[in-house]
């Protein structure tokens, strides 16, 4: 999994059926230091994330192990609200 | 699989329920000289590891196989996991540096 940030929300009302009721977020990946880096990308929200919080994403076809995204055109879910991040070195 | 080493965790208490119990380790990916290559990712831990060793993780959809099978469960939405903590490497084929014949 990748640590990101949520910047905001995507509103589509045309689109694949598959994707109908699901919450499309941007997140842009973050360091160590949890400061948001270059790139974003369009992430299924399946733990209900606000806007400011650091995530995780699952991306690829594990986006669709989940019981919101499963058989759906889905690349990359967010999976869990990160609380406390420690880094060791 | 790729070789990686643990360098933190990350605590998550609102997440998906396959991975609750489950612990998370910061990963950094290295070479099989110890040389970082590319950014930390975060795999869930199948098999214990601490911090500062030197693991292999499974990527892509199969990384919830050992959760799947240990939990019973189908949808485990998660694409890395540590199956393994290494002892040790051995190289047998050095290409440029060391000057010995390439396989």
């Amino acid at each position: 999994m990748t640590l990101g940030k949520v910047i905001g929300t995507i509103w589509a009302t045309r689109k694949d059926e598959g994707l109908v009721g699901m919450k499309l977020q941007i997140v842009r990946p973050v360091g160590l230091d949890l400061q948001a880096k270059e790139g974003f990308l369009i992430a299924v929200d399946s733990v209900g994330a606000g806007v400011g919080e650091i995530v995780l994403i699952a991306t690829g076809s594990s986006a669709r192990l989940t019981e919101i995204t499963k058989n759906k055109p889905v690349d990359a879910v967010i999976m869990a609200i990160v609380d406390k991040l420690d880094v060791a070195d | 699989m790729y070789l990686g080493k643990v360098i933190g965790t990350v605590w998550a208490t609102q997440k998906h329920h396959a991975l609750v119990g489950e612990k998370l380790q910061l990963v950094q990916p290295i070479d099989t000289d110890g040389n970082l290559v590319g950014k930390p990712i975060v795999a869930v831990d199948a098999v214990g590891a601490g911090a500062g060793e030197t693991v292999m993780y499974v990527t892509s959809s199969e990384a919830a196989v050992p959760i799947k099978v240990r939990k019973k469960l189908k949808l485990v939405p998660i694409d890395a996991t540590l199956v393994g903590i290494v002892e040790s490497i051995s190289v047998y084929a050095r290409s440029k540096t060391s000057g010995s014949e390439k396989i």
